[in-house]
């Protein structure tokens, strides 16, 4: 069926396509709030546009394969994942710039804490958001349940770094607009994290048809 | 009201009335195809599509007390005034129960051609070869031309038909639910063969299978009682119709 295998690869392309957007926003927004780098800041702005589009674009064109090619197995799996893996990116998308707003009203305020944990979180974070895109192109379940794994390390990382802003915040009030800034900072990554283990779990409904979602014994 | 197509126009519909005798079975239809396109129309059973579809090349002229009124223009020229041996070989036709001549499959595609006096490039050979290929049989015949159009299967036997009317160079075919006696994977293979088709010909495709016409048609028409509801691009259609109708049809509530 030559021209179903064409449109589901023109499906596949753009999917990845996004997923590279998307991938580089995380990236750039972590940088702009650790290096205080402006201009990556303002390169994620920029892009977003870009997501969102392509986040329509990928939506009609799956949903137009959906009704005019009544795809089945395998392929129909692959169409369903498609459309949840491009809500999750385009909410990654998102949250990377909430992080870049965060990091430019950091940028502009004298340092009230060395970042330490923050900067940990992040490379976590985007190790999941990595492993989730190549585990969804290369079809590899085994890095796709890695992700999965992963989650409760960057949920208790958040929850520690929380603790610590929250006494750093008790013990110098002034600083509390950073710390807050810097809350939702880790609230943001933590949030991207949840997203790399929605597609991972996606990944895994579509290479072996089983969903994992909400069983955390079907993740072993 | 017209419903128009994009693309380039080869053939326009202006105001088709159709009438069995006294019993009217098409009512002002209006529709436009599209050059080089594949053109479905779609529909429940007895709602006109394939009355609509014989119109193009007046094979209901075979029928007694059958009669058109209004315009069907192939490249502008009227049909109905047209001599009706040079239409059909214009306009050709594949059926949905294939009716392979009772010679063998070389003489098959080769006796349109000698019946027109064959003075084109080539060989007789070679223009049967064309029409072979251009039918995806070739491969599967080419060491049994001499054999009987009967020896071989069903989903062969239509594609053999399908060489047959392209062995004449038509500008359009036209196909009346071509696959309904074919399995899954001949009909697939007649589905692929149409997207190459298109590119030399204009298609024009009545099937009451309506994935089938999702599936290869730019262009979907859904008849209803003797009307056009409905004529757009097929996504439009498939995705957000924009009649009632249509979408019961579609989604099966129909009835």
């Amino acid at each position: 069926m030559r021209h179903l295998e064409e449109e589901l690869e023109e499906l596949k392309n753009r999917l990845l396509e996004m997923s590279g957007l998307v991938e580089s926003a995380v990236y750039r927004s972590v940088l702009a709030l650790v290096e205080k780098d402006e201009d990556q800041a303002e390169q994620v702005l920029r892009n977003e546009a870009r997501i969102n589009q392509m986040e329509i674009e990928i939506d009609d064109l799956a949903t137009r394969l959906l009704a005019l090619q009544q795809p089945m197995a395998v392929d129909m799996r692959f169409i369903t994942a498609a459309i949840k893996i491009n809500n999750d990116l385009e909410r990654m998308g998102d949250l990377a710039v909430n992080i870049v707003e965060r990091a430019l009203s950091l940028m502009h305020e004298p340092v009230v804490k060395p970042l330490i944990d923050i900067p940990h979180m992040a490379n976590l974070v985007e190790s999941m958001v990595r492993k989730a895109l190549d585990a969804f192109v290369k079809r590899d379940a085994d890095l796709a349940r890695s992700v999965l794994v992963s989650d409760d390390a960057v949920d208790d990382l958040r929850d520690a770094i929380y603790k610590e802003l929250l006494n750093f915040m008790q013990n110098n009030p002034a600083s509390i607009p950073q710390a807050l800034d810097l809350v939702f900072v880790a609230r943001n990554l933590e949030r991207i994290a949840d997203h790399a283990t929605n597609i991972s779990e996606d990944v895994l409904y579509l290479i072996q048809g089983v969903d994992v979602r909400h069983h955390a014994e079907a993740r072993e | 009201m017209t419903h128009s197509a994009g693309p380039e126009l080869k053939l326009r519909v202006i105001d088709l009335d159709f009438y069995y005798g006294k019993v009217q079975a098409l009512y002002a239809i209006n529709l436009d195809i599209a050059a080089n396109r594949t053109t479905a129309l779609i529909g429940p059973s007895g709602c006109g599509k394939s009355t609509f579809l014989r119109s193009l090349n007046r094979m209901y002229e075979t029928v007694p007390h059958a009669r058109a009124e209004g315009q069907i223009l192939l490249d502008n020229e009227d049909i109905l005034d047209m001599e009706v041996s040079q239409l059909r070989r214009r306009v050709g036709m594949v059926f949905q129960k294939s009716n392979p001549f009772p010679k063998t499959i070389f003489e098959n595609v080769a006796y349109g051609l000698r019946v027109n006096g064959w003075k084109g490039k080539g060989t007789l050979e070679e223009a049967v070869e064309r029409s072979l290929v251009r039918a995806a049989l070739w491969d599967e015949v080419k060491d049994q031309l001499h054999k009987s159009a009967y020896a071989i299967s069903g989903g062969q036997q239509q594609r053999l038909c399908i060489a047959r009317a392209l062995a004449v160079d038509p500008e359009v075919l036209l196909l009346d639910e071509p696959c309904s006696a074919l399995d899954p994977i001949a009909t697939a293979k007649i589905e692929e063969l149409l997207f190459d088709l298109k590119k030399q010909c204009t298609i024009v495709i009545v099937t009451h299978n309506m994935q089938q016409a999702a599936r290869v048609a730019d262009f979907t028409g859904f008849f209803l009682l003797g009307r056009l509801i409905e004529f757009n691009e097929t996504g439009i259609i498939f995705k957000t119709p924009a009649k009632k109708e249509t979408e019961d049809y579609i989604t099966g509530r129909f009835g």
